[in-house]
C-alpha cells in the first residue's frame, strides 16, 4: 500500500530529490537499510551465542534420543541380514553373520558398546557379548551350533527382536524406555511389569511437586510483593534487600543451610524438644523426603515469584482501590475485583518461570530429597553420570521440554503470553 | 665461559621441562584421596619432578565416557572400581596398560605372580583391597550389632540406617543377612526370586534409611547423629575413628570387599607421565606406605608383611585390613562378572523400589 501512494507523487516530473541529487526515496531505504545491518549486527553476538550454546546442544540432544548407532555401526553383516529378512526367525546365515560381526567388533573393542546396547533392553546380555567375542576368532561353521555351544542364550527370541530393533540407527526404543514399556519377543512394546516402572511416576510426581511449590512461592511471595510496592522506599529498599541476599547467595550453601536446619539432630528439631513440644523419640522427619525437596525448593525460588509480582504492583496505582471502596466495596470484594486482576500479570510471570525452574531442578532434590524426593532431572543425571546411557537420559530431557512447552502453549492460549510482565 | 652459559641454558631447560610436567589423578575424595597423596603423589613429585594435580569425584568412573566421547580430557589417572574398570576398558575407553611397567617386588617374584589373583587387568592396575562394611555409633549402642542380620533388625537396634544409594553391595548384604552364606549369593541373586528376596529384606529398613552418594558422606552421617548405624567403606570409618577419636564401630561380618584399581582414560594429555605415575604407586612399597593413612589392603602380597603402624605410630593397622583372616569368616568377594552385567537392570530396579 505505501508503494501505491509513494508512487502517485513520483509519477509527476518533479521528483524529490536530496541535495547531492539522490532521489530520497533510494536515499532513505539505503539509510535504513544500513541502520538495519548495523542492528543485525549488534545482536549478531548474541544470536551466534544462544545458536552455539543453546540450539545445538538442544539439538543434539533430541538426535541422541532418536539415533543410537552402538550396535548398528560395529554389527553390518547382521544388519544386512536383518534389512534382507524382514520378520524372518534366525536361521544359519544369520548366525554366520554374526559371527563375523562379533569378531570384527571384539578386534575393534567395540563389542563392549555393543553388548551394552542390547543390554539396556535385555538386562543380563551385556557379557554374553564381551565373552563369546573373545572367542568369536575361533568359531567354525555351523555358527549356530557354534555359538549355542559357547551359550545357549543365542537363542532367545526377545535377544533377536532387540538386535533387531538396534540394527537401525534410527529408534524409538528408548522413547518406549522413557514411557515405562519394553519389547516383547515379538517386536511390539508393551507396558514393563509393575516392579521396573519408574519414569511416568516420577513426571507426574515431578509435576505436581512443581505445582505444590509454585503455589506455596505464590502464598508466600504475594503479600512480601505487596508490601515492597506500598512501603515507603527507605523501608522497601530494606526489605528488598532482604528479599535479595539469599538471591545472591550460593544454590549450595543454601540447601546445606536448610540441611543444617531441617535434620533429625538439627536446630528445627532441638529446639522443639528442648521446648517439650516433641518427645526425643518423635523427631520429625523433615529431612530426606518430600517435605525437605519442598522447604528448601520454595524458599530458593521465592525471589523468582516475588520479583515479577512485585514489578506489576509498583505500577498499580493506589487511587483505584480507593475508589472501589469509596464506591461501597467490601475490602475483600476491592481485593478480589479490582487488586487481583491488576496484579494477574505478575502472577502469570512469577508463576510460570518458578514452575519452570523447578521441574527442572536438579541439586536441591539430590541432596534434601532422600528416596520419595527426588525429581525426574535426578534420574536423568543418574542416566548421564552413572549408568552412561546417554540416549535414555536425552529421550527423558526431550520429553520434558515437550512437556514444559506445551505448558508453555497451553498458557499462551488461556491467559496469552502478552500478559505476562517479568519486570 | 660458553661452555658454562651453554650447560646452564640446557640446565635450566631440563628444569623448565620437568618442572612442565604434570599428572593429574582423579580420586574418590576425603581420608581416600588424602592418603594417595600422602603415600604416593609427594614422594614420586619429589623423586621424578612431575607434579601430581590431584581432583575427586563421588565415582571417577562416571566423567570417563563423558571426556572421551567429547574429545576433552582432562584428566590422566582415575581411581575406579573393578567392575567400572572391566566395562569401560570393553567400550574401548581407556588405554591398555602393559603388565611388562610394573616393577617386581623386592625379592624378585615377577609382578604378575605378586598381585593378587585378578588384580592386573587389560586396562588396570589393582592398588588397593577396600570393603563395604557397616558401622554404628557405640554411644547408642553399647551393646553393639555383631552381625549382618543385626543391621536389617529395627526391632533389636532401633535407629535409622544409611546405605548407599544403589543397588551394589546392598543387595548382596541383604542376602547374608537373610543367612544366605556368602559363596552362594551371586548363584541366588541371578535369580529374580533371588532379587525379590533381597529386595524384601531392605524393604525392612526401608522407612528408616538414609541414602547416601559420596564415600564422605556415611561417617558424617554417623556423627552427626542422623544415623545410629550405617553401611561404610571400611577405610572411611577407620579413618573417623582413629584421627578424629569419633565413637564408631565397624562390624567385618557379612562385608562385600573388592579392588580398586588405576586406569588411563583413553587420550589422557599426559599418557607416559602417567603410566609412570601408576608404576610407581602400585610398587609393594607405596602400596604398603598409604596403609599408614587408611586401613585398606595393599593389591600385592609382598606388601603385607610391610604394613605397620598407623600414621599416629601406635595402631597397628593389621587387624583393620579387610583381608585380615578374623575379618574374613562372612565376607564376600564382589563378582564383577556379576555386576557388569546386571548393574543397569538391578539399579533401575532399585530405583524403582525407592520410588515405592
Amino acid at each position: 500500500m505505501a508503494d501505491v501512494t509513494m508512487d502517485a507523487p513520483a509519477a509527476r516530473p518533479e521528483l524529490l530529490r536530496t541535495a547531492d541529487g539522490m532521489p530520497l526515496k533510494a536515499a532513505l531505504a539505503a539509510a535504513s537499510r544500513r541502520a538495519r545491518i548495523r542492528a543485525f549486527l549488534l545482536v549478531l553476538p548474541l544470536l551466534a551465542f544462544i545458536l552455539i550454546t543453546f540450539v545445538v546442544p538442544i539439538g543434539q540432544m533430541l538426535s541422541r534420543s532418536m539415533i543410537n548407532d552402538q550396535f548398528s555401526a560395529s554389527m553390518p553383516a547382521v544388519g544386512q541380514w536383518f534389512a534382507d529378512n524382514p520378520n524372518a526367525a534366525p536361521d544359519e546365515a544369520a548366525f554366520a553373520a554374526l559371527a563375523s560381526d562379533l569378531a570384527g567388533a571384539a578386534e575393534a573393542r567395540t563389542i563392549g558398546e555393543v553388548g551394552t546396547r542390547i543390554n539396556y533392553d535385555v538386562p543380563g546380555t551385556r557379557s554374553l557379548f564381551t565373552s563369546t567375542g573373545r572367542k568369536a576368532k575361533t568359531l567354525a561353521p555351523p555358527y549356530r551350533d557354534a555359538l549355542l555351544a559357547i551359550d545357549k542364550d543365542w537363542d532367545r527370541p526377545d535377544l533377536w527382536a532387540t538386535m533387531r530393533a538396534a540394527s537401525t540407527p534410527a529408534t524409538t526404543a528408548f522413547y518406549q524406555a522413557a514411557l515405562d514399556r519394553k519389547l516383547t519377543p515379538e517386536g511390539k512394546y508393551e507396558r514393563a511389569d509393575a516392579g521396573s516402572r519408574i519414569y511416568v511416576t516420577l513426571f507426574i510426581r515431578t509435576f505436581i511437586l512443581s505445582v505444590v511449590i509454585t503455589g506455596l512461592c505464590l502464598l508466600l511471595g504475594y503479600p512480601i510483593a505487596h508490601l515492597l510496592a506500598v512501603l515507603p522506599l527507605r523501608h522497601a529498599s530494606l526489605l528488598m534487600i532482604l528479599v535479595l541476599l539469599p538471591f545472591w547467595t550460593s544454590l549450595l550453601v543454601r540447601t546445606t543451610s536448610w540441611m543444617v536446619l531441617l535434620q533429625g539432630q538439627g536446630v528445627i528439631n532441638n529446639v522443639l524438644v528442648s521446648l517439650g513440644i516433641i518427645g526425643d523419640d518423635g523427631r520429625l522427619a523433615m529431612m530426606y523426603n518430600q517435605t525437605g525437596t519442598i522447604i528448601a525448593m520454595t524458599h530458593i525460588l521465592l525471589p523468582f515469584m516475588i520479583l515479577p509480582l512485585y514489578s506489576v504492583m509498583k505500577t498499580i496505582p493506589p487511587s483505584y482501590a480507593r475508589a472501589a471502596r469509596s464506591l461501597g466495596a467490601s475490602s475483600w470484594t476491592t481485593f478480589r475485583r479490582i487488586y487481583l486482576p491488576q496484579t494477574a500479570p505478575g502472577i502469570g510471570a512469577g508463576g510460570i518461570l518458578v514452575f519452570i525452574l523447578a521441574v527442572g531442578y536438579y541439586i536441591t532434590p539430590a541432596l534434601v530429597g532422600g528416596a520419595d524426593g527426588t525429581l525426574i532431572s535426578n534420574q536423568i543425571a543418574f542416566h548421564m553420570q552413572k549408568s552412561l546411557n546417554w540416549s535414555l537420559a536425552a529421550a527423558l530431557a526431550s520429553m520434558l521440554l515437550a512437556a514444559v512447552l506445551i505448558l508453555y502453549w497451553a498458557y499462551d492460549r488461556l491467559v496469552g503470553i502478552d500478559n505476562m510482565k517479568l519486570g | 665461559m660458553k661452555k658454562l652459559l651453554i650447560l646452564s641454558t640446557a640446565l635450566t631447560a631440563a628444569a623448565f621441562a620437568a618442572s612442565a610436567q604434570e599428572v593429574t589423578v582423579m580420586s574418590w575424595g576425603g581420608a581416600y584421596t588424602q592418603s594417595q597423596v600422602e603415600a604416593y603423589h609427594k614422594p614420586f613429585s619429589a623423586e621424578t619432578g612431575i607434579k601430581v594435580v590431584s581432583v575427586d569425584a563421588d565415582n571417577p568412573a562416571t566423567p570417563i565416557k563423558a571426556m572421551v566421547e567429547a574429545g576433552n580430557v582432562t584428566i590422566d589417572v582415575a581411581d575406579v572400581e573393578y567392575a567400572d574398570a572391566i566395562r569401560l576398558c570393553d567400550e574401548g575407553l581407556l588405554e591398555v596398560i602393559d603388565p611388562a611397567i610394573l616393577p617386581a617386588a623386592p625379592d624378585g617374584t615377577p609382578a604378575m605372580d605378586d598381585f593378587l589373583p585378578g588384580a592386573v587387568t587389560d586396562c588396570a592396575v589393582t592398588s588397593i583391597v577396600f570393603s563395604t562394611i557397616f558401622a554404628y555409633d557405640t554411644t547408642k549402642f553399647p551393646e553393639g550389632p555383631t552381625t549382618i542380620a543385626d543391621f536389617f533388625d529395627l526391632e533389636k537396634f532401633p535407629g535409622k540406617r544409611g546405605m548407599r544409594k544403589g543397588a551394589k553391595a546392598n543387595l548382596e548384604m541383604a542376602l547374608m543377612a537373610d543367612g544366605v552364606p556368602a559363596a552362594e549369593v551371586y548363584g541366588i541373586l541371578a535369580t529374580p526370586e533371588g532379587v525379590d528376596r533381597a529386595f524384601a529384606m531392605l524393604d525392612k529398613i526401608k522407612a528408616e534409611t538414609i541414602w547416601w552418594e559420596a564415600g564422605a558422606q556415611p561417617p558424617q552421617l554417623l556423627a552427626d547423629g542422623e544415623v545410629a548405624m550405617t553401611t561404610a567403606y571400611n577405610g572411611r570409618i577407620f579413618a573417623a575413628a582413629a584421627a578424629e577419636g569419633k565413637p564408631f564401630k565397624t562390624v567385618w561380618d557379612g562385608q562385600v570387599y573388592e579392588y580398586d584399581l588405576f586406569v588411563i582414560p583413553k587420550g589422557a594429555p599426559n599418557k607416559d607421565a602417567a603410566l609412570q605415575f601408576i608404576a610407581y604407586s602400585t610398587d609393594t612399597q607405596r602400596l604398603a606406605d598409604q596403609a599408614k593413612w587408611i586401613s585398606y589392603g595393599p593389591g600385592r602380597k609382598s606388601s603385607a608383611p610391610l604394613v605397620g603402624l598407623y600414621q599416629d605410630g601406635k595402631t597397628e593397622m593389621g587387624p583393620y585390613m579387610p583381608t585380615a583372616a578374623e575379618n574374613l569368616t562372612n565376607a564376600l568377594p564382589s563378582s564383577y562378572e556379576f555386576w557388569v552385567d546386571r548393574d543397569t537392570e538391578l539399579n533401575e530396579k532399585f530405583n524403582a523400589w525407592l520410588l515405592k
